[in-house]
C-alpha cells in the first residue's frame, strides 16, 4: 500500500530520488567530530528562528508609536509570548554561536578549499545575509539602544564619499530613524532576508551534497570506493548522523532551554539593559554598544582614526572572507596535517577575534584602541599573509584512509 | 569531548564581561517566592509611588492573580486611580503638569528593574539625603540631581551627608561607603532596619513588575531541562545502538 503510494508519487515527483541523494544515500565521512554537530543545529536554529518569528510578527504592530508597547504586549498579556519571544531573542544570539563555531571548522580542517570554493562562498553570503537580518531584527523592540544602535550603523554609510548623506536618507526613509525605518526594516526581516537566507542555505546545501562533506582529516573520501560504489570511508547520512545529530539537538537544547529559562538577557549580551526603555532620540544611552555578534567588527569600525578608512576596513574585515579559498595554498587541508606556522597563525586569529569582541563591548580608552589596532593586523594577517605562510608551512604526510 | 570543552571555554569568558553599568553601594537578593513580601511591596507601590508613576504595561488583574490578592481586596485597597479591575495602572497624575511641576515627567515604571535592576533600584531607594541646593530639598547618591522628591521620607526619616566625606560629586558611591557617607538626622516611622526590609519589598515587587513571567519561568524551565535530560540520555542510546557497526 504504502509502497504503491510511494510509486505513485515518484511518478509525478522526485521524492524518493531527493530522499536518497540527500539523506537515505548521501555517503558522509565516518570520522566527524565534535565541530560536525554546528550544520544541523544551524539549520535547527534558523527553524527555530522562522516558526517563533512567525508567532512574533502576529502580535507586533510595526510602527514607532507602538512598536516597544507591542513587544511589552507580547511578553505579559499574550498566552506563551514570553516564551516565544526569548526563544527568538535567545536563538539569534545562538545562531551567531553555532555560525562562528561552523565556520571555524571550516578554518580548522580548510573545508573551503577547491572543489569546496562554493560551498564556502554561500556560506559566506549566508553569514553576510544573517548579519543583516540580525541588525535589522534588533531595531525591530523600538528600544533605545535599537534605536541609538540604529543611529550609529546607518550614518557609517554617510561616511562614503558624494552620495553619502543622501545614500543615509535613502536608507532610513526619513532624515531620521523613525516610522519609516522601523517599517521598511520590518519589511526586511520578516519577508526579504528569510527568502534569502533560506535560499542560501538550499543552495549551501546541494553544493555540499554534490561535493561530498569534508571531514577532519582532510582526505576525500570519495576516491576510496568499495566494491558497492560507495566511499569506503563513508556512512549514510540516515540514520548514522540522523541519530547522532539527534543527540546533538538534545544537548544543544539543553544549554538553549538553560538560557532562555534562567538567563534570557545573559547578563546583558543577549538583551542589554538600556533597550527596556522606549526609542528616544533626545536621549543617548551612556554606551552604545552593539550586541555581542558585532562586536568584533564595531571594535575594528573604532580602531580605525578616519570613518571613511573604518568603514572600509570593517567591511573588509567581513568581506576579504570570500577569497578565502584562493589564500590557502598550503599541501594539505586539514590542520591536523599542518605545521606550526599555520597552527600559530590560526591561534593567533582566534584569540584576536576573541579580543576584538571582548574591546568592542567596552568604552574606548586609548589602550584598548592600541591593543584593537594590534588585533585588527592580526585579524588582516591572518589573510593577507596566508599565501606566503602557507607555503612556508611544513606539513605532515596525509594518510590513504581517515584515522579515528 | 575535547573540543566541547575548548568551545565552552571560547563562550566562557564572555560570561564574565558583565555589561553593567557602574556600581551601586547596596545589594539586594530578590526572592519572587515570598508572596507576602510581594503583596506588602504592591502595597507600598500603591500607596507611595502610583500618584506619580504608572505600570502602563502592567494589569491590577494579573497583580492580583500572579500575587494572591484577591479582586475585592485589590478594588478596594490598591486601586487608588479608579479605572477597572482588568485595567493597566495609570499614574493619577497629568504628565504635562507633573512635567511643569518637576522638571521632567515621572517615568513609568513597568520595566524600570530590567533597565536598572534590583541593586541599582535597592540602593537608590536608600541613598535620598538633604541637599539645600535641590528645589526638593534632597538629592540622591546613585542618581545625583534627581527630580524625585522625598516620597519615602515618613518612613525612612530624613538623612543627611556626613561632613567628613561631603566632597562634590560622586554619583557613583563605592561598595560600602554609602553607609558611611549617610546618618540618619530625623527619624521617620520604621526604623533603619524596617525601612530597608520595606524597600526590599518594594523592589522584589518591581522586578516582578517588570518580568511577570518570572514567577514561573524557573520552574517551568526546571522541567524542561529535566525533560530534555531524559531525552538525551535517550538519544546517545540510540546512537550508540546504531554505530555499534561502524568501525
Amino acid at each position: 500500500m504504502a509502497n504503491k503510494f510511494m510509486n505513485w508519487v515518484d511518478a509525478r515527483f522526485p521524492a524518493t530520488q531527493l530522499w536518497n541523494e540527500h539523506i537515505g544515500q548521501y555517503y558522509a565521512p565516518k570520522n566527524f567530530n565534535f565541530w560536525y554537530y554546528m550544520g544541523s543545529l544551524a539549520m535547527l536554529v534558523l527553524v527555530n528562528q522562522l516558526v517563533t518569528g512567525i508567532w512574533l510578527a502576529m502580535f507586533y504592530t510595526p510602527s514607532a508609536a507602538e512598536a516597544f508597547g507591542s513587544v511589552a504586549y507580547i511578553m505579559r498579556d499574550v498566552e506563551w509570548g514570553w516564551l516565544i519571544r526569548y526563544m527568538h531573542s535567545t536563538g539569534a544570539s545562538f545562531f551567531f554561536i553555532v555560525v562562528y563555531l561552523h565556520m571555524f571548522r571550516a578554518l580548522l580542517y580548510g573545508s573551503y578549499r577547491k572543489p569546496r570554493e562554493l560551498l564556502w562562498i554561500f556560506g559566506c553570503l549566508i553569514y553576510l545575509a544573517l548579519m543583516a537580518e540580525a541588525f535589522m531584527g534588533y531595531v525591530l523592540p523600538w528600544g533605545n539602544m535599537s534605536y541609538w544602535g540604529a543611529q550609529v550603523i546607518i550614518s557609517l554609510f554617510s561616511a562614503i564619499p558624494v552620495v553619502g548623506e543622501q545614500l543615509t536618507t535613502w536608507i532610513r526613509g526619513d532624515f531620521v530613524i523613525g516610522d519609516a525605518t522601523l517599517n521598511r526594516f520590518f519589511a526586511l526581516h520578516v519577508v526579504a532576508l528569510p527568502f534569502v537566507l533560506v535560499g542560501l542555505v538550499i543552495a549551501h546545501i546541494m553544493a555540499l551534497h554534490h561535493v561530498g562533506s569534508n571531514n577532519p582529516d582532510g582526505i576525500e573520501i570519495k576516491a576510496k570506493k568499495g566494491d558497492d560504489g560507495h566511499p569506503v570511508d563513508g556512512i549514510p547520512f540516515h540514520p548514522y548522523y540522523t541519530v547522532k545529530d539527534l543527540f546533538g539537538v538534545g544537548v544543544f537544547l539543553i544549554l538553549f532551554a538553560g538560557v532562555i529559562f534562567f538567563a534570557p538577557e545573559f547578563g546583558g549580551f543577549f538583551l542589554e539593559p538600556p533597550n527596556f526603555t522606549e526609542a528616544n532620540p533626545s536621549v543617548t544611552p551612556e554606551h552604545i554598544a552593539p550586541v555581542w555578534y558585532f562586536t568584533p567588527f564595531y571594535a575594528m569600525l573604532r580602531a580605525v582614526p578616519d570613518k571613511l578608512g573604518g568603514v572600509i576596513v570593517m567591511f573588509s574585515a567581513v568581506l576579504i572572507m570570500f577569497v578565502l579559498p584562493w589564500l590557502d595554498r598550503s599541501k594539505v587541508k586539514s590542520v591536523r596535517y599542518k605545521g606550526l606556522i599555520f597552527k600559530g597563525a590560526l591561534a593567533s586569529f582566534v584569540v584576536a577575534f576573541i579580543v576584538l569582541g571582548y574591546i568592542g563591548t567596552q568604552a574606548p580608552s586609548p589602550t584598548l584602541t592600541l591593543i584593537a589596532r594590534i588585533g585588527t593586523i592580526v585579524y588582516f594577517g591572518f589573510f593577507l599573509l596566508m599565501p606566503l605562510y602557507s607555503v612556508l608551512d611544513r606539513t605532515k604526510p596525509v594518510p590513504e584512509r581517515v584515522t579515528k | 569531548m575535547r573540543p566541547l570543552l575548548i568551545a565552552l571555554l571560547l563562550i566562557a569568558p564572555l560570561t564574565a564581561i558583565a555589561a553593567g553599568g557602574g556600581s551601586v553601594p547596596y545589594s539586594h537578593d530578590t526572592n519572587l517566592g515570598n508572596q507576602a513580601s510581594l503583596q506588602r511591596g504592591a502595597k507600598l507601590f500603591m500607596n507611595y509611588c502610583s500618584g506619580c508613576h504608572s505600570l502602563q504595561y502592567m494589569r491590577y488583574q494579573r497583580i492580583g492573580e500572579d500575587l494572591g490578592i484577591p479582586e475585592e481586596v485589590m478594588e478596594n485597597n490598591l486601586m487608588m486611580t479608579g479605572g477597572k479591575i482588568h485595567d493597566t495602572i495609570q499614574g493619577t497624575m497629568p504628565k504635562e503638569k507633573a512635567a511643569g511641576w518637576f522638571g521632567t515627567e515621572p517615568p513609568d515604571l513597568s520595566l524600570i528593574a530590567r533597565e536598572r535592576g534590583a541593586d541599582w533600584l535597592y540602593s537608590f531607594l536608600l541613598t535620598f539625603y538633604l541637599d539645600d541646593s535641590r528645589p526638593s530639598g534632597v538629592n540622591n547618591l546613585v542618581m545625583s540631581n534627581t527630580a524625585m522628591p522625598a516620597v519615602l521620607a515618613p518612613l525612612q526619616g530624613f538623612q543627611a551627608r556626613k561632613h567628613a566625606s561631603s566632597e562634590e560629586g560622586g554619583e557613583h558611591a563605592e561598595g560600602e561607603h554609602a553607609e558611611a557617607q549617610l546618618e540618619l538626622v530625623q527619624e521617620g516611622r520604621l526604623s533603619p532596619g524596617e525601612y530597608r526590609a520595606a524597600m526590599g519589598d518594594l523592589v522584589n515587587f518591581m522586578v516582578y513588575v517588570g518580568e511577570p513571567a518570572k514567577m514561573v519561568r524557573y520552574s517551568l524551565g526546571f522541567k524542561v531541562i529535566v525533560f530534555l535530560l531524559l531525552f538525551t540520555g535517550l538519544a546517545y542510546l540510540l546512537k550508540r545502538e546504531f554505530w555499534r557497526d561502524v568501525h
